[in-house]
């Protein structure tokens, strides 16, 4: 049990609001003299939001800022009015983050283990951990390969272990980076049908736009600027259309 | 390529702690060099296969691998001391190092990765107080046996790319083409893990008298 000095301040967590969502307040971001985003003024409370854009147009690095993985250079972000700049910790227990590529999310030699190493990070006792690890790699149909050597897996494998590593920590929003990108038809709908099922609010960077069709909004990124938002027909529209006179 | 050596199973080798086998194996090593006698040296191989076949129940295969690994450096310690010194020694000193290459394949093939990394740990907890964080020693002796394949298959698919556009580079040439491209794709993986570990609460565990700053 931990004890607060009295009159100190109270854990982030306790300040935490989460119907305010996820808040981007004149957002911008240079790497060295390179914008990548600027100008992002957004408030994303729906339970699916996609962001689409072509190589190099900021989504990935709009999505590192919605967990702290990247501090903006100008603006803030708040989720659940916290501020990733000054309450990164706790803005990264509510928020979890998929990567493109599982090989670099798999940190552990075995799958049991990799998905229980979040859960070892935020303090959870052995016997719930052991309960919580066994519940995600069946929930995920990896309940057969638990000692199995992570590298062994197949790339769709990889990419639900990577999910279920992020998932068995119980984030309240979930931001996946591309994360069918390098998988095949089958895998990719997997994934796209455990996206579809999750209960938190989802924030899907991606190229495929089939996976977007049931969103409650697209953003369409080019160039560092939000130059559409909408429901997923009309953006997905405006971003063929942008596409289309390159 | 595995590193993970680990064969699941429920009986009583398994379920001992870790720090008890690694304790053992290194009360069997103690013991093998303080015992001159080529019997027990024998007596004590057997023990382990036995260990490991019966009461472990591990597959043969696990333990013959292991063996096979090191049969040619024993037959190499068994020809020089059969020149040097003479033919029992050679025995002495070969059934030594194949009794404890395969006391460590039981110790591994029955204990998790990470029940041996939270044994580290505990032998790391007294460099808290220099600054070290155990927890981070454990991260990094897992991520190099989860990384060591993926680097090994990286650097595979580099020379597969390589051959695939008539690179016929072998030997330190190969080598040289081969390390370029690879160095590039660690760094790039490096800055991907630490993005990953970040991503999943690695820095939730400030030690314990100094926290460090959050990052602005």
């Amino acid at each position: 049990m931990r004890f607060r000095r009295p009159g100190a301040a109270p854990p982030a967590d306790d300040v935490a609001d989460p119907a305010r969502g996820i808040e981007l307040r004149g957002v911008g971001h240079r790497y060295g003299e390179r914008v990548v985003l600027d100008g992002v003024d957004l408030t994303l409370t729906e339970r699916r939001v996609g962001v689409i854009g072509s190589n190099g147009s900021g989504k990935s690095t709009f999505a590192r800022l919605l967990n702290g993985l990247v501090v903006p250079s100008e603006g803030r972000v708040l989720v659940d009015g916290l501020d990733t700049r000054t309450q990164v910790r706790a803005v990264r227990r509510r928020v979890g983050f998929v990567f493109q590529d599982p090989d670099a999310q798999i940190v552990h030699p075995t799958v049991a283990e990799d998905v229980a190493y979040g859960l070892e990070n935020q303090g959870v006792p052995p016997d719930e951990r052991a309960a919580r690890t066994a519940e995600a790699l069946d929930r995920y149909g990896l309940a057969g390969h638990a000692d199995h050597p992570a590298h062994l897996l197949s790339g769709g494998q990889k990419q639900l272990l990577a999910i279920a590593g992020v998932l068995v920590m119980r984030p309240a929003r979930v931001v996946f980076d591309e994360p069918t990108t390098l998988l095949d038809l089958v895998n990719a709908r997997r994934v796209a049908e455990l996206i579809a099922g999750l209960e938190q609010q989802v924030v899907v960077v991606t190229h495929q736009l089939d996976l977007l069709d049931d969103f409650d909004r697209v953003l369409v990124v080019d160039g560092g600027r939000v130059v559409e938002d909408a429901p997923p027909g009309p953006a997905v529209a405006a971003y063929r259309a942008l596409m289309a006179v390159r | 390529m595995t590193l993970t050596l680990y064969v699941p199973g429920a009986g009583v080798v398994h379920r001992l702690p870790a720090g008890v086998k690694l304790l053992a194996l290194v009360v069997l090593a103690v013991a093998l060099f303080a015992l001159p006698s080529v019997t027990a040296a024998a007596a004590a191989l057997a023990g382990v296969v036995a260990v490991g076949l019966l009461v472990a129940r591990l597959p043969a295969a696990v333990l013959t691998r292991q063996a096979r690994a090191v049969v040619w450096w024993l037959l190499v310690l068994l020809l020089v001391h059969a020149v040097t010194t003479d033919l029992r020694t050679g025995t002495h000193v070969a059934l030594r190092l194949l009794t404890l290459v395969l006391a460590a394949a039981v110790v591994t093939a029955t204990t998790r990765v990470s029940e041996m990394v939270r044994v580290v740990e505990r032998l790391c907890a007294p460099l808290r107080l220099v600054g070290v964080r155990p927890a981070r020693v454990g991260l990094a002796i897992a991520m190099a046996l989860r990384f060591i394949p993926v680097l090994v298959e990286r650097a595979d698919r580099i020379r597969a790319a390589q051959a695939a556009r008539g690179g016929t580079a072998r030997g330190v040439r190969a080598l040289r083409t081969t390390v370029a491209p690879l160095l590039v794709q660690v760094l790039q993986m490096a800055h991907d893990v630490s993005e990953a570990l970040d991503a999943r609460g690695a820095d939730d565990d400030p030690p314990p008298r100094r926290r460090s700053p959050e990052v602005p």
